[in-house]
C-alpha cells in the first residue's frame, strides 16, 4: 500500500474524469459527486501522508520506481520529503474545497469537472515526481485544463488570458525541457554507469560530468547558462518581474475555483521547482545569484503591494497581492539560512491557504452582486456610478462574510496569531542575517500590504450602508464549507505552527546543505 | 566481355529477391490500370480491395526484409537497409491512410478512383526507389518518379481553377529544383569522377578538390532535397499547391514525400559527405561544412514557417506552413551527423504521419460537411462534434510538442540529439520555434473551444472515417505515453547501408 499511495493520489483524479466522461452531460448532480469523491480521496491520502510521515529523516519516502522507457533510461519514479508533503497537502486540500466553490457551473459541467480532476492529477503529479522528465511531463499536462478551464469558463477577456498564460508558461518550459537534456546527458548514475534523469542522482555534484562544472554555452559557463534557463522557466510560473504580466490577466478573467488553483498552487510550483532543481542541482550558481534573489523578491513585494494599492476591482488587488507574498517567499529563499528557507516554504503554504480564502471571497459578493469594484472605474458604463464606492457599510448585511473575510484579509496583512505573521515574520529573520538592506525595504511591503488590505476592507464593509445591496442574502452553507476549513486552518496555524514546520526542517536542510556553508556564515559575522 | 555481361544479369536477377515491396506495386499499378479500363459498375470496391490487398503485402514483404543482412543492389544502385525499410513502411502505412481517406473525400470522383490509386502507389514506388537510393543518378531518377505522378496529383480536380493553379505551380518549381540539382549532381561527378555516393565519400577521403566547387555542387543538389522536404528557401510552391490539391492528395504530399526526402537527403550527406572515425563511430563532414549549412537552413525553415503560418485563416494553408516548419525541425536531426539524431528524425516523422494526417482527416471530413476550410468555419466545434474536436485537439497540440503526445516524444529526441551534440543555439531556436507555434495552432483549438458555436446540429461523419480518425488518435496519444516500440524501431533501422566498411558498424552501434 505504502508503494502505491503517490499512484493512487496522482491517478485517482484521472480515474474520476474518466467516470465523469462517461456520465451522461445532463446528470450535473451525479457529475459534482464523482467529483467530490475523487478530490475527497485525495485529501484523505494526503491527510494520511501529513501524519503518517516520518519527520525525524530527511530522506524521501514512500518510493515508487518503475522502468518506464529503458532506452532513455525514463523511470516512473516518485517519492516525497517534507516540502512535496506540504504541497501535496495543500493541493489535495484546496482541489477538495473548490469542488463545492465550483457548484454554479452550470454550462459545461461535465467538461469542467473533467479538466479539473486532471488538472489535480497534473499539480499532484509534479509535486512527487523524481524523474525530470515525469516532472515535466506532469508539468506540461498541466497547462492544457488550466488553458481550457480559463478559456471556456472565464471572464469577458477569457481567450486572451487563456492564450497569454499557456504561451508565458510555454516559453518557460521549453528552456527547462532544454536545461533537462543538458542534464541528462551530463549526469551518470553511478549505479548504473548510465545517463539518467533520476533527480536525486543530479542533486549529487559527484555524478556531474566536468562539463557540467565548468564548460562553456555561449562564452558563458555552462552551468550558469543551465540555471538562468531553468529559473527562467520557473520564474514565470511564480510568477517573478517582469515575468508577471500574465498573472493579473489570468486570475482575474479565471472562475473562482480556477483563480484559487492558480494562486494557490500553481504559484508555489515555480518556487518548488527552484527550490528542487536549482538550489540543490546547481548551488555553486545559486550561492552568487542569493542577492540577486533577494532584489528580485524585494522589487515583487513592492510592486506588488503598490499595484494592488491602485485597483479598483477587488479580484485584481488580490491577484497583484499574490505577486508580493509571492515576493516574500523568494525573499526568505534568497537567505539559505534555515529560517529563511523554512519561512519560506511555510509562506508558500500559507500564501495558499489565504489567497484561496480571498478569492473565494471574491467569488461569493461577485455571484451575488455581478460586480466587484471597490470603487466604480472612471470608464464604467453608467456615468452615475463612475468614481462611486462600489459597496460599502457591507458587514451589517453579510455579518459572517464581513467576518471571514476580516480574517482573510488580516492573516493577508501579516497580523500575529494568524499564520501569515508567523511565516513572513521567519522570512525576514532569515533574510536579515544576509541582506540586511534588502530585508528592511522588503519589509516596507508589509506596511504597503496593511495598507491595501484595510483600506479596501474599509471601502468594502464600513461607513454608511450602500442601499443598493439591501437584498444581498448572507453566505450559504456550501460557501461557509469552502471557506471555514481554511479560515480554521489559517488561525491554527498561526498559533500552534509546529505541524508544518516539524514537516519541512529536516528535508529543507538537505535540499539547501550545500548552500549554506561558508557564505552565510562569513555574512553573519 | 561475355562474361562480365553474364556477372551483372546474374547480380541483377539476385537482387530481384529483395525489392519485393517494389514489384508489388507495380504490378498492383497495373493491375489498377487494367481493371479500371476492363470492369464497369462497381469499380471502386474492387480497386479500393486491390490497392490495399497490395499495400498489405507490400507490409508483409518489408516486415520480412528487415531480416536480410543489409546489402548493395543493382550494382550499387539502391540498398537494402533497416533505414531505407523504415521509410518504406512509412510510405506504405501513408498510403493506405490517405487510400482510406480518398473512400471520404467528394474530391475524388468515384469514377476516376482508378486513376487516383494508381497515380499514389506510382509515387509510393518512387517514394521506396528514394529511399534506398546511393547512387546521384537513381536519385535524380526516383525524385522524378514521385515528381512526376505528383503534379498530376496537384491537378487531379481538373474543373477546379485552385487545382490547376497548384499543379502548375508544382510543375514549375519542381522542373527548375531538380534541374538546379541535377546541375549540382554534375558538378559533384566533375570532380570526382563517381556517381557512387561511396565512391565519392572514397574519393572525398583521399584527395581534396577544389572546395568552392564543390560547395556549390553540394548546395545546388540542396536544391532538389530541399524542395520535396520544403525547406527555405524552396518552400515557396508548399503553401499554394496545398490549398489547391484535394485534401488527401495534400494529406499525402505533407507526408510521404518530405519524409523520404528526408531519407535521401540523409543519405547523401550522411554517406557521400562524410566520414566516420571508426574507433568512436563520430561522423566529420568531408570537403564541405553542410552541417552548419543545413543547421542555418533549418533555423531559417522552422522560423519563417512558424512566424507565416500565424497569418493565416485557411487551415490547410495553415498546415502548409505548419510543414514546413516541421520540416526545420527534422532538419535538426539531420544537422547533427550522429546516430542519435538520425534516429531522431526518423522517430519525428513516424510520429509525424500519425498527427499530420490526422489534421488533414479532420479538415477532410469538415470540408465535406461544413464546406469550408477556414478557421473561422470551424467555431464552437467543440460543442457540435465533442469527439472531432478532441480528436483534433490532439493532432494540434501534438504538433505543438506538449505531453503526452508523439509530438512531444519527438521533440524530446530532436532536442536530445542537438543538445548532446553541442550545438546549443540552435536547440534555443527549435525551443522558442515550438513556443511561438502554439499561438497558431491554439487558434483553431480557440475557434473550436472557446467561441460561440454556428450551430447546434453535430457534425455527423461515417463509422468508417471514425475508424480512421481514432486509429490516428490513439496512436498520437500512444506513443506520447509508451513509445518504446517505435523508438526501437528506428533504433535498428539507423543502419545507413556503408557497403562493407567499419563506419556500418559505427552507425549501427
Amino acid at each position: 500500500m505504502a508503494q502505491w499511495i503517490l499512484t493512487l493520489l496522482t491517478f485517482i483524479p484521472v480515474l474520476g474524469a474518466v467516470v465523469i466522461l462517461l456520465l451522461p452531460g445532463k446528470s450535473v448532480n451525479a457529475i459534482r459527486r464523482v467529483a467530490l469523491a475523487a478530490t475527497g480521496f485525495c485529501l484523505l491520502l494526503a491527510v494520511w501522508l501529513f501524519q503518517d510521515f516520518d519527520r525525524s529523516v530527511p530522506d524521501m519516502q514512500y518510493e515508487v520506481r518503475l522502468p518506464w522507457i529503458e532506452s532513455f533510461n525514463i523511470q516512473y519514479y516518485m517519492g516525497i520529503d517534507g516540502l512535496s508533503v506540504s504541497m501535496v497537502l495543500l493541493t489535495a486540500l484546496l482541489g477538495f474545497l473548490c469542488v463545492p466553490a465550483s457548484w454554479n457551473i452550470q454550462r459545461g459541467a461535465k467538461g469542467y469537472f473533467a479538466l479539473f480532476l486532471l488538472l489535480e492529477t497534473g499539480m499532484q503529479g509534479v509535486f512527487v515526481s523524481l524523474d525530470f522528465f515525469l516532472f515535466y511531463v506532469f508539468w506540461e499536462v498541466m497547462l492544457l485544463p488550466m488553458y481550457f478551464l480559463i478559456g471556456i469558463w472565464g471572464g469577458p477577456r477569457k481567450e486572451y488570458a487563456a492564450i497569454k498564460f499557456f504561451l508565458y508558461t510555454l516559453a518557460g518550459s521549453v528552456l527547462l525541457l532544454l536545461a533537462m537534456l543538458a542534464f541528462y546527458f551530463n549526469v551518470t548514475d553511478p549505479d548504473t554507469g548510465k545517463h539518467t534523469f533520476n533527480m536525486l542522482v543530479m542533486m549529487d555534484q559527484a555524478n556531474h560530468s566536468e562539463w557540467l562544472r565548468a564548460g562553456v554555452i555561449f562564452g558563458y559557463s555552462a552551468p550558469l547558462m543551465i540555471w538562468i534557463a531553468m529559473f527562467i522557466g520557473f520564474a514565470i510560473k511564480v510568477p517573478l518581474f517582469p515575468f508577471h504580466t500574465w498573472l493579473p490577466d489570468a486570475h482575474v478573467e479565471a472562475p473562482t475555483a480556477i483563480s484559487v488553483i492558480l494562486a494557490g498552487v500553481l504559484l508555489k510550483m515555480g518556487t518548488y521547482g527552484i527550490l528542487r532543481f536549482n538550489y540543490p542541482m546547481l548551488p555553486d550558481v545559486t550561492r552568487d545569484f542569493s542577492y540577486f534573489l533577494a532584489v528580485i523578491g524585494v522589487i515583487n513585494i513592492i510592486y506588488g503591494a503598490l499595484v494592488a494599492m491602485a485597483q479598483s476591482d477587488l479580484k485584481k488587488l488580490v491577484a497583484y497581492s499574490s505577486i508580493s507574498h509571492m515576493g516574500f517567499v523568494m525573499l526568505g529563499m534568497s537567505s539559505f539560512t534555515p529560517h529563511g528557507i523554512n519561512g519560506a516554504v511555510f509562506q508558500m503554504f500559507n500564501h495558499g491557504t489565504i489567497t484561496a480564502m480571498l478569492f473565494l471571497l471574491v467569488g461569493v459578493i461577485y455571484d451575488r452582486a455581478h460586480h466587484r469594484y471597490i470603487v466604480y472605474p472612471n470608464d464604467y458604463e453608467d456615468p452615475d456610478l463612475r468614481g462611486k464606492l462600489g459597496f460599502g457599510g457591507l458587514w451589517s448585511q453579510m455579518p459572517v462574510y464581513g467576518s471571514l473575510t476580516m480574517v482573510a484579509y488580516f492573516a493577508a496583512l501579516g497580523l500575529p496569531g494568524l499564520s501569515g505573521f508567523i511565516s513572513e515574520a521567519l522570512c525576514f529573520l532569515g533574510a536579515f542575517q544576509v541582506h540586511r538592506t534588502m530585508t528592511i525595504l522588503g519589509t516596507l511591503g508589509v506596511l504597503l500590504g496593511a495598507a491595501y488590505m484595510l483600506w479596501a476592507f474599509q471601502r468594502l464593509f464600513m461607513g454608511p450602508f450602500n442601499e443598493r445591496w439591501k437584498d444581498l442574502p448572507e453566505m450559504n452553507g456550501r460557501e461557509i464549507f469552502s471557506l471555514a476549513p481554511l479560515a480554521v486552518i489559517v488561525i491554527v496555524l498561526g498559533v500552534y505552527p509546529a505541524p508544518v514546520l516539524d514537516l519541512l526542517a529536516q528535508s529543507l536542510g538537505e535540499l539547501v546543505k550545500d548552500l549554506n556553508g561558508p557564505v552565510v556564515s562569513a555574512l553573519q559575522q | 566481355m561475355a562474361e562480365a555481361i553474364g556477372n551483372a544479369i546474374a547480380v541483377n536477377l539476385d537482387g530481384l529477391q529483395y525489392i519485393w515491396p517494389e514489384i508489388i506495386v507495380t504490378f498492383a499499378i497495373i493491375g489498377i490500370v487494367i481493371v479500371d479500363l476492363v470492369l464497369t459498375g462497381k469499380k471502386k470496391a474492387v480497386l479500393t480491395a486491390l490497392s490495399l490487398l497490395a499495400l498489405v503485402l507490400c507490409l508483409s514483404s518489408i516486415a520480412g526484409l528487415y531480416d536480410e543482412a543489409p546489402r548493395s543492389l543493382f550494382m550499387g544502385m539502391i540498398a537494402l537497409d533497416g533505414f531505407a525499410l523504415f521509410f518504406k513502411l512509412l510510405i506504405v502505412v501513408t498510403t493506405i491512410v490517405v487510400t482510406l481517406f480518398g473512400l471520404q473525400s467528394r474530391d475524388v470522383g468515384a469514377d476516376r478512383i482508378g486513376e487516383f490509386y494508381a497515380l499514389f502507389l506510382s509515387v509510393a514506388l518512387g517514394g521506396f526507389l528514394m529511399a534506398g537510393a546511393t547512387n546521384l543518378l537513381m536519385m535524380y531518377l526516383a525524385l522524378e518518379l514521385v515528381s512526376l505522378p505528383s503534379y498530376v496529383l496537384a491537378g487531379y480536380q481538373k474543373q477546379v481553377r485552385r487545382s490547376n493553379e497548384a499543379a502548375l505551380k508544382y510543375v514549375v518549381y519542381g522542373g527548375v529544383s531538380s534541374g538546379i540539382m541535377l546541375y549540382g549532381f554534375s558538378l559533384i561527378y566533375g570532380l570526382t569522377g563517381t556517381l557512387d555516393i561511396y565512391g565519392i565519400a572514397a574519393r572525398l577521403e583521399t584527395t581534396s578538390p577544389y572546395e568552392l566547387t564543390l560547395f556549390l555542387g553540394a548546395t545546388l543538389a540542396m536544391a532538389g532535397f530541399g524542395y520535396k522536404v520544403a525547406s527555405v528557401p524552396f518552400h515557396f510552391w508548399c503553401p499554394d499547391v496545398y490549398e489547391g490539391a484535394p485534401t488527401p492528395v495534400t494529406a499525402f504530399f505533407s507526408v510521404a514525400p518530405k519524409a523520404v526526402g528526408f531519407a535521401m537527403l540523409a543519405r547523401f550527406f550522411y554517406v557521400g559527405l562524410s566520414a566516420y572515425d571508426g574507433a568512436s563511430g563520430a561522423g566529420v563532414a568531408l570537403g564541405v561544412a553542410w552541417p552548419q549549412l543545413l543547421a542555418l537552413i533549418s533555423a531559417f525553415t522552422m522560423t519563417l514557417g512558424n512566424l507565416t503560418a500565424i497569418w493565416q485563416r485557411n487551415l490547410k494553408r495553415l498546415l502548409a506552413y505548419s510543414s514546413i516548419a516541421h520540416a526545420g525541425y527534422m532538419m535538426m536531426g539531420v544537422v547533427m551527423l550522429s546516430s542519435s539524431g538520425l534516429k531522431a528524425v526518423m522517430f519525428y516523422a513516424g510520429a509525424y504521419l500519425f498527427m499530420n494526417l490526422g489534421a488533414f482527416l479532420v479538415v477532410l471530413l469538415l470540408a465535406e460537411k461544413i464546406g469550408s476550410e477556414d478557421i473561422e468555419d470551424y467555431r464552437g466545434l467543440g460543442w457540435r462534434s465533442p469527439w472531432i474536436a478532441l480528436a483534433m485537439s490532439a493532432f494540434l497540440f501534438s504538433l505543438t510538442g506538449l505531453p503526452p503526445t508523439a509530438g512531444f516524444v519527438g521533440k524530446v529526441y530532436l532536442f536530445a540529439a542537438v543538445v548532446d551534440g553541442g550545438l546549443y543555439w540552435l536547440a534555443v531556436a527549435g525551443a522558442l520555434n515550438s513556443a511561438v507555434s502554439l499561438y497558431y495552432y491554439a487558434r483553431v483549438v480557440r475557434a473550436m473551444y472557446l467561441e460561440k458555436p454556428l450551430s447546434d446540429t453535430p457534425v455527423l461523419i461515417s463509422p468508417f472515417a471514425t475508424g480512421t480518425l481514432a486509429v490516428l488518435f490513439v496512436g498520437t496519444l500512444l506513443f506520447g505515453v509508451y513509445w518504446a516500440p517505435l523508438a526501437d524501431l528506428a533504433e535498428t533501422s539507423t543502419a545507413i547501408f556503408l557497403n562493407g566498411s567499419d563506419a556500418v558498424q559505427a552507425m549501427v552501434r
